[in-house]
Parts: C-alpha cells; structure tokens; sequence
C-alpha cells in the first residue's frame, strides 16, 4: 500500500514537472503554431536567473536567503518573458508561415544560447541552495515519505495551471488570444491588434518557460546543456496530448508522467524512457492529431 | 532553365570531382586526409536529405537513427573480428556471459554489408509508409523522427552490455584482416569511398531527373492535387524516405571504417539536427551542393574546435539562421545566381 501510493506521488511530482515545461510550449506551439526549438534554452536562462538571484541573496542579504526562491521565480518568469517579447518582434514574426524553417532558425538560435551560457557560466554544472523550509520530508505515518520541495513544485504548478485557464478564458485579453488563434484575418478585421497579442502570447509562453527552468534548479543542478535535455520530451508532452488544446496537455503529461514512473518501477530509467518514447509514437500513428485534440473545423 | 541547371551541375560535378581526386590527396597528410574521409561520410546523409528534403518536402530530423544502424552493424562485425574468438571486452565488463543473439548474423562480412542496406530499408521503409498514409506530415513528422533518434541514443546509452553504452564501440583494428588504421589503408579507404560517393550522385542526380523526381517536386509544391491525380503519395514519400534511409547507413558504415570507433553521440538528437544543416548549407535542392555542405560544416568544426572552441556553436547556430533567413537555397543557390548573371551578360552583348 505505502509503495502504491509513493509510486503515485512519484508519478505526481513528475506530471507537473512535465506539465510546468510543457504548458507555456503548449501556448507558443499549440495555440500559436510556433515550433521554437530554444523553448529549452529558455528554461536553461529561467535556472540561470534563479542562480544569479541566489547569489545575490547569499552575498548581500544572506538573512534572507530562506526566502530567495520567491523573488527569483518572479525575476526568471520576467526576464524570459522580455527576452520572449523581444524574440518575436525582432526574429520569430518573419517565419509565421514557414513552420520548417522556424524549426531550423529556432534550433540555430538554441545552439547560440547555450554556447553563451557556456561562456557566462562555464561548462560545469551550478546549483543553488535548497531553502530550509523546503529541505527535508513531510512524514504523515512512518514508512511514508513525501519530500517538501516536490509539494511545493505541485502547489506551484496548480496555482500557474489555473492562472493560465482564468487567463485564457476569463479575461478579454485570453478572449483575444483565442480569438487570433482561431481566425487571424477576422480578428484583425473587427479591430484585433493581432501582432500585439501575438507579441504577448509568445511572451507568456516564454516566461512560463523561465517558470520551469527556475522550478528546476530545486530539484537538480543547471548546466549549459540543460535545455537540449529536455525539449524532445516537452514537445512529445504537447504533440500527445493534441495541440490547441491545454487541457490535452495536462491529461498528456499526467499520462505520460505515470506510466513512466510505473515502468521505471518495472524496468531501468532508460529503458522506461525508450519505452515510453515509442508508445507516444504508436498512440500518435493511431491518433494522429493527438489524444485530446478537440475537434475543430479547418 | 533546364539546361542551365544541367551545366550549372555539370559543373560543379568537375570542380568538386578534380578537388576530391587530385588536389586533396596531394595537398593533404595521411591524417588530414582521414579527417575528410569522415566529412565525405556525413555527405552520403546529406545527398539522402537533399532527395527526401529538397525535393520531397519531407524534414526528418531522425538521419541519426540510420547513419547510427548502419554505423553500429560495421562497429559490431569489426569488434567481433578483433576480439575473437572471446565476446567483446565492454560485454565482459557489464558481466555479459555471452553474445547477445542480434550480434551473431553479423559475424559473417557478407551479411553485414547486406544489413547495413537492407536493415534500414525495410525499417524505413515500414515506418515511413504507415506514418505517411496516416498522412502525417511536416513538422509532426520531424518531431516524431526527433523522438526516434532520442529513443535509440538513449536505448544505445542505456544497454552497456549490448552495445558499449556511451563509450561506443572502440578498438578495432582490421576489416578482414587488412589493417584499417594504416596510412595507405586509410588512402585506399578514401578512394573507395570516393567512387561509391561518386556512385550515390549521380543515382541521386537520375532520381531527380526522372519522372518520379518531377512527382516529388509536385507533391512537395502541393500534395492533394498529387493524390487527386491518382498517385499513391504515401508510397512515394515512402520511397524517397527509404533511399535517404539506406544513404544516412552507407554513410553511417564509412563514418565507422574511417573514424574506428562509433559512439551514441552521432546517432542521438544534436546530431540529427546537424546533419539536415549540410544539405540546407549546400542548397537543398543541390546533389553537388550537399556533398560541398558536408565538407564545408564537417571541416569548420575541426577547424573551429581546434582552434576556437568557443566559437564552434556560436558559428553553427548563425549558419542555421543565416540559411533560413537570407539564402534558403544555400551556395547552389548563390552559384546558381552567379552563373546566370554571366551567362546573361553574355548573351546581351
């Protein structure tokens, strides 16, 4: 019994892991077409802004160092969110209708970043202190083991989750949004800023980018490669659970998410994630618009 | 216009072809030498993504996958002849008892080489023909490639015992019993790969020139009116994807004999992505180009990790964005446009 249910807090930590790198792709890929391959360097800068608040912490307000990991989310979530901002203007907007190339210019442009992380930072890994009130494990019965960073990352991850469903769904802004995504031209033609808000939603994309990679740092070391590691997986998260629709991609990183861990049970960590890339590949050979896709008129 | 292409080509088969044969041997060390031989290698790959790319349309960004089967199979069938008649020596250290089954048939040279074709064809050619009548396309289907090329590396990284792990495999010496690392074998390697590179062209540059790579052109332009037409598309994509399929493992097999040794790290997602960007550097649309793409790329990474390691993916990542932004049709496409500013300069006067 104690197994099942660490086996399932497992598979719980992983799914918002997977669900906080893969919403704000969801919102650049999904909703906006936008294959941006340095979605994973983004979180790599998103890790090396929490570091560089750390450290700003441990040199000038030490006392405060227990809190710094707040502060530091805001900082990475803004400054990608800029850096976002300024991508779309100045290089993203010319390729909207050359998919393929954006794929390859996205790619040139992660390769770019990481080689200047590595010229910042150096090759070797950095990692920042763990909080005191987040180290250490909340023990409800003996035998039962839930660590207080992870519940913090799952707290996190709802509390983003449903600030991005009141966002797109709840406010004019997100109306708009959904508007441009369904029906460029007539949204332009009843007086739709569309540049504007295609400006700002790759920008929320990318600051939820900066969310994750901030995330990250809590539960393993940055590194220049970071990024590169885990933006396979991220697009597998949001091509599986069908884009343009957000809800398919919480669904998709759940599944994903538990059946990993419960083969990782069974087999090594590897050879669950071997498996668990072919199964997504089969799914989609069945499904190929996604698991969740809503049916929508083309 | 044809026939510009056509001479433009002719072309560039000489200039590439007396570069290659005479001016490189001559100018070159052994060692330097053996360094193009691993840059002609990425060329074969190039070739097969100019034919499924440029012409085709389709972007897959799982090349990896079959330079690295057709890598592997060489690396499996050198190993065994090294080590025999013990198993591998990275088997003995994962505490392997002995050969794993799928190593035997390649104990044998013969079917080796007939492996390193057929393997990758009938995989290629399964996968791709199912996928492409479920009409995925685009960028699902350079995602999905992705996902294959991180599968296999991380399965290759993953089974130390079965396939060296990370290290690769290393160590081998001789291909039947000629010493592969010896200068002159080296210099006799290179020629061979030569004509069979030579081989591969020319094939490519009748695929293009035939019916069917007018086909190609057309459902790459506009894939519905193709199949509105009564082609089957899907076998025909599925056609193209395999020949890439089965080049990426010719190339993959040289890369093997030239280098001696093969490691995860050319089969998995970086360098899958790396090598579309030879044929895209060459113009992709350009069988000359590709092999000068390879060439190009392959010697400013040594060049610039030798010399300037910093630089080397600051240099990478610009050749990406510089390709797609100001010349889409890469140095075939600048040549090209020289060419025919001459030539109409002529002809006015």
């Amino acid at each position: 019994m104690n197994i099942i249910i660490m086996q399932m807090f497992g598979g719980l930590s992983l799914f918002t892991i997977l669900l906080l790198m893969a919403i704000g792709l969801a919102i650049v890929f999904g909703l906006m077409g936008v294959i941006n391959m340095a979605h994973g360097e983004l979180m790599a800068m998103g890790a090396y802004i929490t570091y560089l608040v750390a450290l700003f912490f441990q040199h000038y307000v030490p006392s405060l160092l227990d809190t710094y990991i707040i502060p530091a989310i805001i900082c990475a979530f803004l400054v990608t969110f800029a850096f976002g901002y300024f991508l779309e203007r100045s290089f993203i907007r010319f390729f909207y209708d050359r998919p393929l190339d954006t794929l390859l210019a996205t790619w040139g442009l992660s390769l770019i970043l990481q080689q200047l992380y590595r010229t910042i930072f150096g090759a070797q890994e950095v990692s920042v202190p763990l909080p005191g009130w987040l180290d250490g494990a909340w023990q409800p019965v003996a035998g039962m083991q839930f660590s207080l960073n992870r519940i913090f990352i799952i707290g996190l991850t709802v509390l983003v989750t449903v600030g991005i469903y009141m966002l797109l769904y709840r406010t004019r802004w997100g109306l708009k949004v959904r508007a441009v995504t369904q029906n460029r031209a007539m949204s332009g033609a009843v007086g739709i800023n569309t540049n504007k808000v295609d400006a700002l939603t790759f920008a929320l994309g990318s600051g939820l980018a900066g969310i994750a990679g901030s995330v990250f740092t809590m539960i393993g070391s940055t590194n220049p490669g970071t990024g590169q590691l885990y933006i396979v997986d991220t697009f597998i998260v949001v091509v599986f659970g069908g884009v343009q629709s957000l809800v398919g991609t919480v669904l998709s990183a759940f599944t994903i998410a538990q059946s990993q861990t419960t083969l990782e049970y069974v087999t090594s960590g590897s050879m669950a994630k071997v498996a668990i890339l072919l199964l997504v590949i089969c799914v989609l050979y069945f499904r190929p618009q996604g698991l969740f896709a809503s049916k929508v008129r083309r | 216009m044809g026939r510009y292409r056509d001479i433009n080509e002719g072309l560039a088969y000489l200039l590439l072809g007396v570069f290659l044969v005479f001016i490189l041997p001559a100018m070159l060390d052994p060692y330097q030498l053996s360094l193009f031989s691993k840059y002609i290698s990425m060329a074969f790959v190039a070739i097969g993504i100019v034919l499924m790319w440029g012409y085709g349309g389709i972007l897959s960004l799982g090349q990896g996958v079959f330079f690295g089967i057709g890598g592997y199979l060489i690396a499996m069938f050198l190993k065994m002849e090294a080590s025999a008649p013990e198993i591998p020596e990275f088997m003995v250290w994962s505490s392997m008892q002995a050969l794993p089954v799928w190593w035997v048939p390649f104990k044998s040279f013969t079917l080796t080489v007939i492996g390193v074709f057929l393997i990758p064809a009938v995989l290629a050619f399964v996968f791709s023909y199912a996928i492409f009548r479920k009409r995925i396309s685009g960028v699902y289907l350079a995602i999905i490639t992705l996902a294959l090329a991180l599968a296999l590396s991380v399965w290759i990284i993953g089974s130390q015992g079965q396939t060296g792990g990370s290290n690769g495999i290393t160590d081998f010496t001789t291909l039947l019993g000629m010493d592969i690392l010896e200068d002159e074998a080296k210099e006799i390697l290179y020629f061979v790969q030569l004509g069979l590179l030579l081989l591969v062209m020319l094939i490519a540059s009748f695929i293009i020139r035939t019916r069917l790579g007018k086909i190609l052109i057309a459902i790459r332009d506009h894939e519905d009116r193709v199949r509105f037409s009564g082609y089957n598309t899907a076998l025909i994509k599925a056609f193209v994807f395999t020949v890439a399929a089965v080049l990426s493992s010719v190339g993959g097999a040289m890369y093997t004999l030239q280098v001696g040794l093969i490691a995860p790290s050319v089969v998995g997602v970086m360098a899958s992505v790396e090598m579309v960007i030879y044929a895209a550097v060459g113009g992709r649309l350009s069988v000359p180009g590709a092999v000068v793409g390879a060439l190009l790329i392959g010697y400013a990474r040594s060049y610039l990790s030798e010399n300037f390691p910093e630089s080397w993916l600051f240099f990478l990542g610009a050749v990406f964005i510089l390709v797609v932004v100001a010349m889409p049709k890469g140095l075939a496409g600048l040549a090209e446009q020289i060419m025919a500013r001459t030539t109409s300069k002529e002809s006015s006067l």
